[in-house]
């Protein structure tokens, strides 16, 4: 595991080669961050779905996981994404940018999500309710994201150019490369945190089981 | 229809219990005018009209919350819910029947609040009222699934905001677009695609809220 959060880190390292201007240099993280982001909901919301399928009670450790996860790739995402708009036009928010403002409301929503799960007393419930409300989080992305193409209309006149960079072979390349690493990278933390937290609970049901 | 029955006796129980206690929908009418004339004070002297059409819906949002905040709190506290899902009825049922009962509370709120607001700022075209039904449908709809989570846990109905707001936000959306924009047919499109979508999630959903 060792190994693969380590080749993860010297792809993420290729880009530093390509010739670009340094502030282009952010598209490259910026963005495989963001996917990964949605990626981990998605994995999220199918561990709740399989929790409310199967009852398995370990689908719902996976499931938290994934969704702890890709809160902290989409507040990652809030965070670079502000740095390129810092140097692409000087301003540190942009609510011009549909990328930034989707994760800006799906942070709010996964946030909530936390103070949802600390407030239910842990079982089976706060498992369902919290897979359900993880169903709603996958659901609300698309949601969103057309609600802030409509919503440009009415509050913020798209100023900037939204679209990423024509990319030619070279910064497509390094740009999948960057891309890759990053899923590698979220799989590797995936894991161990949940090994993590599964030895917790283990632990904690042998301390249980000898008082 | 028996599913259709039970809907109904539910949200009759909600209607019959509002009409004796008479808690719930005087404090939405109220707290709704009272937004309007805050919001008045609120909007400095050169603001344009398309300002006031949006705090129309910032002001639907919170009537709205404060009648969902109430909604399951007697629920839990005589621990009627637990008999409820011990009926033998579709559990969605509960659900629905909740929705439809703060549908109606949130309508007649409304029907204060918008005549109100035509009082002190101006006219609402046709398109501004379709959006208030739209997205009262969604709202309810989400809201009343919301609002059995959050009262299941220890923060209660406190928690209930931050669930709603975001995803309240695309309403918020398709209602100010239906009301301060030159073509209101694609949001209000866009409220009744949210209408659909979440409505079949929440009733398809609700079951696995209230089980233990």
């Amino acid at each position: 595991m060792v190994l693969v959060a380590g080749a993860a880190l010297a792809l993420l390292w290729a880009p530093e080669d390509a010739d670009q201007g340094p502030s282009q240099r952010i598209f490259y993280f910026h963005v495989p961050i963001a996917l990964t982001a949605y990626a981990c909901f998605g994995w999220g919301a199918w561990k709740g779905l399989r929790l409310l399928w199967t009852g398995e009670e370990r689908h719902d450790l996976e499931s938290y996981t994934a969704v702890h996860l890709g809160t902290i790739f989409g507040t990652l995402t809030l965070v670079t994404g502000s740095i390129w708009a810092r140097t692409s036009w000087g301003q540190w928010w942009s609510w011009g940018s549909r990328q930034l403002v989707l994760f800006l409301v799906l942070f709010l929503f996964y946030c909530a999500y936390f103070m949802l799960r600390y407030s239910l007393a842990d079982g089976a419930g706060r498992a369902r309710i919290s897979a359900v409300y993880a169903l709603f989080g996958v659901v609300l992305i698309p949601v969103s994201f057309l609600a802030i193409r409509l919503a440009e209309d009415i509050v913020h006149p798209v100023v900037f150019d939204q679209d990423g960079p024509q990319m030619s072979g070279s910064m497509f390349f390094t740009f999948c490369l960057c891309l890759v690493g990053m899923f590698l990278l979220a799989a590797t933390l995936y894991a161990n945190e949940l090994t993590g937290k599964r030895l917790d609970a283990r632990l904690r049901e042998l301390r249980e089981a000898l008082t | 229809m028996s599913y259709l029955a039970d809907v109904a006796a539910l949200a009759r129980k909600d209607l019959l219990l509002e009409l004796r206690a008479k808690e719930t929908l005087p404090s939405m009418v109220l707290f709704g005018v009272a937004m309007l004339v805050v919001f008045r004070f609120a909007l400095p002297a050169d603001a344009p009209e398309r300002a006031s059409g949006g705090l129309l819906w910032v002001a639907i949002l919170f009537v709205a919350l404060l009648g969902l905040t109430r909604a399951f709190v007697a629920e839990r506290e005589q621990h009627v819910l637990d008999a409820l899902v011990l009926a033998p009825s579709d559990r969605s049922a509960i659900w629905l029947g909740k929705a439809a009962a703060t549908l109606a509370f949130l309508a007649a709120a409304e029907a204060v609040a918008v005549p109100a607001y035509v009082l002190f700022f101006g006219g609402v075209g046709w398109a501004t009222l379709v959006a208030v039904a739209l997205a009262d449908i969604g709202l309810c709809a989400v809201g009343a699934l919301l609002a059995a989570m959050a009262v299941s846990g220890r923060a209660r109905e406190l928690l209930l905001p931050l669930l709603f707001l975001p995803l309240a936000i695309p309403v918020l959306i398709g209602g100010v677009g239906s009301t301060v924009t030159d073509d209101p047919a694609r949001y209000l499109a866009f409220l009744a695609l949210y209408d659909g979508v979440f409505a079949i999630l929440a009733w398809a959903s609700f079951e696995y809220v209230v089980t233990e």
